[in-house]
C-alpha cells in the first residue's frame, strides 16, 4: 500500500510550489494588458509620459516575471517527478494541453517579452506595440491551456478508461477544449489577474500621490488602473459566480462543502452567509442564512434541488460498492489477459466501469479491494467529502475581498472623473495602498478552494489522489521540499528587495532625467569607471 | 479523420518529432547555456560580462521554452516516458530544476544593483544554471544507453530500482561531458558571432579547446557503446499498432547490441559523421572568423550527435536493465492514436509559426553587442 506520509508530502510539495508560482502569475496576466493600454495611448497621442509609464511599470513587471518563469519550470515537470502514476493514467489527455500551451502560448509570450524589453530602439512605435500585444496574448493563452488541463481534472469529459493500457484515453478533443468548467475557470482566473495588476498599479500610484512625487505620472497610472480594475472586478465576480454554477453541475461535493450544506433542502435552498460548521455532528452550530439565494446561484432555477453532504455520501456509498466490482474484474483481467473467463470479466467490468474511480478510493485502506470490510467502506465513503470548515471560510474570505476591491475600484474610478482629484480625499489613496496584498490573498484562497475542494481526487471521480503519486521514498520528498522551500525563499527575498527598491524609486529609475529621484547621472559615472 | 495516418506511422513520426524538439532545445537553449557557462571565464570586467549576457538577453526566455515544450511534448506523446524517467531520475531532475532557477532570475536581477558582490554571485549562479543542466542531460542519455533499473507492476505503476549515485557511473559521466562540451562549444561560437575584441578573442581560445575535446569524447563514447555496452532488442513479435502496454513483449540484452541498427540500415552512419563534421567545421570556421557559418555547423553537429544516440537505440526509448520487458519503446510507450494525431496537427501548425517569429526576433536584435552599447543603455539592458 502507498504510504500515507508519501502522499501527504507530495501534496504539500505540489501545493507549496503551485501557490508560490501563483504569487507571480496573476500580476503577469493583468500587467501585460495594462502595458498594452499605456503603450496604445503612447502610440496614439505620442505623449512621452505614456512611454515612460510603459517602461517603468514594465520594469516592475519584469522583476515579477523572472520569478514567474522560474517557478513555472517546476510546474511543467513536477507531474512527472512526483505524480508519475497520475501522469501515466491521464497523460493521454492531460499532456496535450500542456504541450499546446508551450507551442501556442509560452513561445509567443517568451519570444516577444525579449523584444518588449530590448526592442525599443530597434522597432517602430507600431511594431513595438504589436510586440507588447503579442506578449499579452501569449501570456493569457497560457492561462487558457493550463486551465483547460485543470478544468479537465475538475470535470473529466471526453475520455474513457482503457484496461489494455491501464489509463484514461482521449475520445473527443473538442469536448475537452470546450469543457464548461474550463471556460468558466479561464475567464475567472484571468480576470483575477487583471484585478491583481490593477490593484498593484493603483496602490503604488496612490503611494506616489501621497508622497507628492511624480504626481502627473502617478495620476495617469491611477486612472488607467481604476478603469481597468473596475471592469475586471465586475468580470471576476460575475464569472466567479458562473464558475460556481459549473462547479455545482460538475462537482456536487465541492459545492456542498463550500456552502456547508449538510442536508438537501427543498428548492430553492437558502444561502449560509456565515456559519459555524461542525464536521463531527454534520451540522452547522449556528448560521446566518439568506433564503433562496443558494438555489438561485447553484442551479439558476427556483425548482432544482442542490444535494446536501449527507445525501451525497449515500450516493457515493452505492458507487463505491459498484466500483469494488470494477476493480476486482480489472485486476483479474490484468492478471490473466488470456483467461477463458475474459468475456465474463469484461462484461462485469464494463457494467461497473463508470464507478472504477470510486472503487479505487478503497486502495487507501486495503490492498485487496474486493475484500474491503464495512468499516473500510465507511472510511472511503467519509473520505469523499473534503473538509468543510477550511473550504467554507476560504471561499467567504475570497468573495469578501473581491467585493472590497470592487468597491475600491468603483470609488476610485468615480473619483478620477473629477479634475484635481489627486489633492482631494486622501483617505482613498491610503485605502488603495493598504489593499495591495488583497488580490494575492484572494487568488491563493481561490486555488485552495478549487484544489482542496476536489479532494479526495486528483481527477474528480476518476483517480484518487493517494494513487497518483510516484513510488518515491519519503526521505526523497522531504529532501526536495526542503530544497524548494529553501531556494524559493531566497529568491523571493531577492525579488521583494528589488521590487521595493524600484517601486520606491519610481520612474526615476529609468534614468531619463524627467522624474524625481533620477539615477542616471550617478550610475553612469560608476559604470564607466569599471 | 485520424485514419489518414495509421498508428504505427504516427508513432514513428512522434519519435522523430520528439527528437526534433530535443535537437531544437539543444540548438536554441543550448547556445544560451553555452554563453552562461563561458560567462565567468571570458568576461573579465563587469562591462564584458554584461556584453556576454546581453547577446542572449532578448532571446534566452524564448529559447528556454524549447525545454518546457520538449517536456510537454514527452508528456503528451510518451506519457510512460514522462512518468517513468522523471520520477526515476528524481534527484537528477531536482538538480536540473534548481539549477535552472538561477537563470531567469540571474539575468534579470544581476545588473539591477551596482554592488560587485551581488553581480559576481549572480554571474556564478548563471554559470551553475547554464553548466549543470546540459551535463545532467548528457548523464541521463548515458543512462538510457546503458539501460535504467526500473520495472512496472501489473497496474503499470513504475518503480525505480536503482539509486541516484548509480546514475553517476563512468559511461554516463562521459556522456555528460560530451553534452557539456558540445553545448559550450556551440554557445562559444554564438558568443563570437555577437561580440568583438577581447571577449571574442578569449572565447575563440575556448572554442578551439572544446572543439578538440568534443571530438575526442564523442569518439571514446562511441567506442564504449560499440565494444563495452550491451544493447537491447525486442525478442517477441511486435504489434506496431497495438495498445501501449510495455508488459506485452519480451526483450533480450546483447553485447554491442546498439550497433545492430547500423548493420540493418547502413546510411544512418551519416548521423555520427554529421556530428564529427559539424563540430570540426564549427571549430575551423570560428578560427577563420566565419562565425555565422560556424554556428550553422555547430548546430548541425549537435543534431548529429543527439540523433546518433536516438537512431542507435531505436525503437527503444528507455530500456530497463532490471526488468528488460518493462523497457519503453516507440511501439508501447506512446499516447493513443487520437492524441498523437491531434498533437501532430498542432505541431505542424505551430512549429513553423514559432520558427518564423523567432527568426524575426533574432533579425531585429542582430549585430554585435558592444561595451559602448551597454554604457549608453545602462538602465535598460541586463
Amino acid at each position: 500500500m502507498i504510504s500515507e506520509q508519501l502522499v501527504n508530502l507530495s501534496r504539500m510539495q505540489f501545493a507549496a510550489t503551485a501557490l508560490y508560482h501563483f504569487l507571480f502569475v496573476p500580476l503577469t496576466l493583468g500587467m501585460v494588458w495594462i502595458l498594452v493600454i499605456m503603450e496604445s495611448i503612447y502610440v496614439m497621442t505620442g505623449k512621452q509620459i505614456y512611454q515612460d509609464m510603459t517602461r517603468f511599470w514594465g520594469k516592475l513587471f519584469g522583476i515579477n516575471f523572472a520569478l514567474g518563469v522560474t517557478t513555472g519550470i517546476t510546474m511543467e515537470f513536477q507531474f512527472g517527478t512526483n505524480w508519475a502514476y497520475y501522469s501515466h493514467y491521464v497523460g493521454d489527455i492531460f499532456g496535450a494541453p500542456l504541450a499546446i500551451e508551450g507551442l501556442m502560448a509560452f513561445f509567443l509570450e517568451s519570444t516577444f517579452i525579449g523584444l518588449f524589453f530590448f526592442g525599443w530602439q530597434r522597432l517602430s512605435r507600431q511594431q513595438h506595440l504589436l510586440v507588447t500585444i503579442l506578449m499579452a496574448i501569449g501570456s493569457n493563452l497560457s492561462a487558457l491551456w493550463i486551465l483547460i488541463a485543470n478544468g479537465w481534472m475538475q470535470n473529466p469529459v471526453g475520455a474513457e478508461f482503457n484496461y489494455a493500457t491501464m489509463r484514461m484515453e482521449m475520445t473527443d478533443f473538442w469536448t475537452i477544449l470546450f469543457n464548461p468548467v474550463a471556460q468558466a475557470k479561464f475567464v475567472h482566473t484571468v480576470s483575477a489577474g487583471y484585478v491583481t495588476a490593477s490593484i498593484f498599479v493603483l496602490a503604488l500610484s496612490s503611494w506616489y500621490i501621497l508622497k507628492g512625487r511624480n504626481v502627473q505620472f502617478a495620476k495617469n497610472s491611477f486612472r488607467i488602473a481604476a478603469a481597468f480594475g473596475l471592469a475586471s472586478a465586475l468580470s471576476v465576480i460575475v464569472l466567479g459566480d458562473e464558475s460556481g454554477y459549473t462547479v455545482g453541475e460538475a462537482q456536487e461535493t465541492k459545492l456542498a462543502a463550500i456552502e456547508a450544506m449538510w442536508h438537501t433542502e427543498p428548492a430553492p435552498a437558502s444561502f449560509n452567509l456565515i456559519a459555524m460548521p461542525n464536521e463531527r455532528e454534520m451540522k452547522n452550530d449556528w448560521s446566518v442564512q439568506i433564503p433562496w439565494v443558494m438555489g438561485l446561484i447553484g442551479t439558476r432555477s427556483v425548482s432544482k434541488q442542490i444535494p446536501g453532504i449527507i445525501e451525497i455520501k449515500e450516493k457515493n456509498r452505492a458507487r463505491i460498492l459498484s466500483g469494488m466490482q470494477a476493480v476486482s474484474a480489472l485486476e483479474a483481467i490484468r492478471a490473466q489477459p488470456m483467461s477463458a473467463q475474459l468475456p465474463e470479466l469484461k462484461a462485469t467490468f464494463d457494467a461497473h466501469k463508470a464507478d472504477l474511480g470510486f472503487g479505487l478510493l478503497l486502495k487507501k485502506y486495503t490492498d485487496d479491494v474486493s475484500q474491503a470490510t464495512p468499516a473500510q467502506i465507511q472510511q472511503a465513503v467519509d473520505s469523499t467529502i473534503p473538509h468543510v470548515t477550511p473550504l467554507f471560510w476560504s471561499f467567504r474570505i475570497m468573495v469578501g475581498l473581491a467585493f472590497l476591491m470592487l468597491a475600491l475600484f468603483a470609488l476610485s474610478f468615480w473619483h478620477t472623473l473629477k479634475p484635481g482629484f489627486e489633492s482631494r480625499r486622501l483617505w482613498l489613496f491610503r485605502w488603495a495602498f493598504w489593499m495591495l496584498p488583497a488580490p494575492w490573498l484572494a487568488a491563493e484562497l481561490g486555488w485552495f478552494v478549487a484544489e482542496y475542494g476536489r479532494q479526495p481526487w486528483t481527477i474528480y471521480g476518476v483517480l484518487p489522489t493517494h494513487m497518483s503519486v510516484s513510488t518515491l521514498s519519503v526521505q526523497s520528498v522531504y529532501g526536495s521540499i526542503t530544497g524548494f522551500v529553501g531556494f524559493y525563499t531566497v529568491l523571493l527575498i531577492a525579488e521583494v528587495y528589488l521590487m521595493v527598491k524600484f517601486a520606491r524609486q519610481g520612474p526615476g529609475s529609468l534614468g531619463t532625467g524627467r522624474y524625481a529621484l533620477d539615477v542616471h547621472h550617478a550610475s553612469h559615472a560608476t559604470t564607466t569607471s569599471h | 479523420m485520424i485514419d489518414l495516418i495509421d498508428y504505427p506511422t504516427l508513432r514513428v513520426i512522434w519519435w522523430l518529432l520528439v527528437g526534433i524538439l530535443l535537437i531544437g532545445f539543444a540548438i536554441m537553449d543550448g547556445h544560451d547555456m553555452g554563453v552562461g557557462t563561458l560567462l565567468p571565464f571570458v568576461g573579465k570586467s563587469d562591462v564584458e560580462r554584461r556584453v556576454a549576457i546581453n547577446t542572449i538577453a532578448p532571446h534566452w526566455d524564448g529559447n528556454q521554452v524549447w525545454f518546457i515544450t520538449a517536456g510537454g511534448a514527452i508528456f503528451a506523446a510518451w506519457p510512460f516516458v514522462y512518468a517513468t524517467a522523471f520520477s526515476g531520475f528524481y534527484w537528477a531532475m531536482m538538480i536540473v530544476l534548481w539549477a535552472l532557477f538561477f537563470r531567469p532570475v540571474g539575468f534579470d536581477y544581476r545588473s539591477k544593483i551596482e554592488h560587485p558582490l551581488w553581480r559576481s554571485v549572480w554571474d556564478w549562479l548563471i554559470f551553475v544554471g547554464s553548466f549543470v543542466p546540459p551535463l545532467i542531460f548528457g548523464v541521463a542519455f548515458g543512462n538510457l544507453l546503458e539501460g535504467v533499473p526500473f520495472h512496472f507492476d501489473q497496474n503499470l505503476v513504475s518503480t525505480y530500482d536503482g539509486s541516484f549515485w548509480g546514475l553517476l557511473n563512468p559511461f554516463a559521466l562521459l556522456c555528460g561531458l560530451v553534452s557539456s562540451a558540445m553545448i559550450t562549444l556551440h554557445g562559444g561560437v554564438y558568443l563570437m558571432h555577437r561580440t568583438e575584441g577581447d571577449i571574442q578573442r578569449r572565447t575563440r581560445q575556448w572554442v578551439n579547446l572544446l572543439g578538440v575535446l568534443v571530438v575526442v569524447l564523442f569518439s571514446v563514447a562511441g567506442l564504449w557503446v560499440a565494444y563495452g555496452l550491451d544493447g537491447y532488442s525486442i525478442s517477441s513479435a511486435i504489434n506496431h499498432a497495438g495498445f501501449s502496454d510495455p508488459l506485452t513483449k519480451t526483450v533480450v540484452r546483447t553485447p554491442s547490441g546498439w550497433l545492430q541498427n547500423y548493420s540493418k540500415c547502413h546510411w544512418i552512419i551519416a548521423f555520427p559523421l554529421l556530428g564529427y563534421a559539424g563540430m570540426l567545421g564549427a571549430t575551423w570556421l570560428a578560427r577563420q572568423g566565419k562565425t555565422f557559418l560556424a554556428f550553422v555547423c555547430s548546430a548541425s553537429g549537435l543534431a548529429g550527435i543527439i540523433a546518433t544516440a536516438g537512431v542507435s537505440m531505436f525503437p527503444f526509448i528507455m530500456p530497463s536493465s532490471s526488468d528488460p520487458r518493462s523497457s519503453l519503446t516507440v511501439w508501447d510507450a506512446t499516447s493513443s492514436h487520437l492524441t498523437l494525431f491531434i498533437m501532430l496537427i498542432v505541431a505542424l501548425i505551430f512549429v513553423p509559426i514559432i520558427l518564423l517569429y523567432t527568426r524575426w526576433a533574432y533579425a531585429v536584435m542582430r549585430g554585435k553587442v558592444t561595451a559602448a552599447y551597454i554604457r549608453e543603455n545602462s538602465h535598460s539592458t541586463y
